[in-house]
């Protein structure tokens, strides 16, 4: 068994953006439960389904669709969008219990959320928002890395970004990041955790310089919020010093960057790294785009090694590691504290006893 | 998980040194530079919090 931390059910995840939702299947395996997606000629809705034929488990995402129904590539079990099997090869009577698990989705923001556990339980209003993925004013690039490692390791990595400094040195990292005081609140009931470094002063990274248009110094704020255990925002804002919000809350002269991550389990010690970058500032200025698009990935993809690394690493130790947390590490400890929770309630029966 | 419950911990790390500063939702307050050990006296509450009195809240 890899290093893994427990997964929790009765939650909402991310298993992939709009856009990878179409007429060919996808399979993707969130929290343990494989499921194929894709959307319904229909009405356009995406749809979610346990991913293994009832008949001899071959994988529904290997199969074909004919119209809103896929037709097992073995030997032609066929299921209708709500999972219900309608059709078996070689006789008229479909056995009564023939029918896969159909999952709740919601698409919102560009994202495809799916809800693992009890559907009774499944409230939409309960999911994060991330409006500017697809708000007016924003240009995003994003991407998908599937990594080998517990999903536990990449919320660490997120919620500690004083490693910007020295694994993504040169990329993103200042050294003032990793020196910067930090505030961090947990919101325990909602199960948000907050992040937030604030540098009154300092210097503009060269990158920023250039496509902003800022000439010196810069206040810079960094505030990460993550609603456990899927949604990581990072709100960032650059100004040229002194340049303050107005009073009605609205900030034209700032530059807003949010920086989301969906942080979904797979397997046990695999996770999809959903990364997005979105910005309101030099929108049609495509080298930006472009420059955005590839940094970002370089750093992702310095995040991928090191913890397909550090995964392989802890393989290799006997079970009871040690680890030593210093300050940088408060708000990793809070969310391991948070993801705790959320996996004891969603063990939980459905109609425990309060 | 959504809107936020007003029970809220938070931990500051205090400028230019190495002490974590924490506020409990109660109001109570404890001074500490391990993080560990921040947790633990803030999920220990109510044990060993006060709110400050005219006097310190340790
Ligand atoms: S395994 Fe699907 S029809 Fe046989
Ligand atoms: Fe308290």
């Amino acid at each position: 068994m890899p290093h893994s931390t427990a997964f929790a059910r009765n939650q909402w995840y991310v298993a992939a953006y709009s856009e990878e939702v179409g007429r060919e299947l996808l399979g993707r395996t969130v929290i343990g439960e494989p499921l194929v997606f894709y959307r319904a000629e229909e009405d356009g809705a995406a749809v979610a389904l346990h991913d293994r034929c009832v008949h001899r488990r071959f994988p529904l995402s290997a199969s074909g669709l004919d119209g809103d129904r896929i037709v097992c590539g073995y030997h032609g079990f066929t299921y209708d969008r709500t999972g219900a099997c309608v059709y078996v090869p070689g006789q008229k009577r479909v056995p009564r219990t023939a029918r896969v698990a159909s999952y709740p989705v919601v698409e919102q923001d560009s994202l495809v959320w799916v809800w693992i556990g009890d559907p009774a339980l499944a409230d939409p209003r309960t999911i994060p928002r991330a409006r500017h993925l697809d708000g007016p004013g924003w240009v995003t690039v994003r991407g998908m890395e599937p990594i080998d490692a517990d999903y536990g390791l990449l919320v660490d990595n997120l919620l500690d970004l004083s490693h910007e400094t020295y694994l993504h040195g040169g990329h993103i990292g200042t050294p003032e990041v990793a020196e910067t005081p930090i505030t961090t609140e947990v919101d325990e009931g909602a199960g948000i955790i907050r992040i937030s470094r604030h540098m009154d002063d300092t210097e503009c990274p060269s990158f920023h310089a250039r496509s902003t248009g800022i000439e010196g110094r810069i206040t810079r704020r960094q505030d990460i919020e993550y609603h456990a255990p899927c949604l990581y925002l990072l709100h960032s804002r650059i100004a040229p010093v002194g340049v303050v919000p107005e009073p009605d809350g609205s900030d034209p002269h700032g530059f807003h960057t949010e920086i989301t991550y969906a942080i979904t389990p797979s397997a046990y010690g695999k996770v999809y790294d959903f990364w997005m970058v979105s910005r309101d500032w030099a929108t049609d200025d495509g080298e930006v785009t472009e420059f955005l698009r590839g940094n970002n990935h370089t750093v992702v993809m310095q995040d991928v090694d090191a913890l397909n690394l550090l995964q392989r690493t802890l393989g290799t130790e006997r079970t009871g590691h040690q680890e030593l947390s210093i300050n940088i590490d408060t708000g990793g400890l809070a969310a391991r504290r948070i993801l705790g929770r959320l996996v004891e309630e969603g063990a939980e029966p459905a109609e425990g006893v309060r | 998980m959504s809107a936020p419950t007003g029970e809220v911990y938070r931990i500051d790390r205090l400028p230019g040194t190495d002490v974590l500063h924490g506020t409990c939702r109660c109001g109570a307050e404890h001074t500490g530079d391990d993080p560990v050990g921040m947790w633990e006296w803030m999920l220990a509450h109510p044990d060993g919090h006060r709110l400050p009195e005219g006097g310190t809240a340790r």
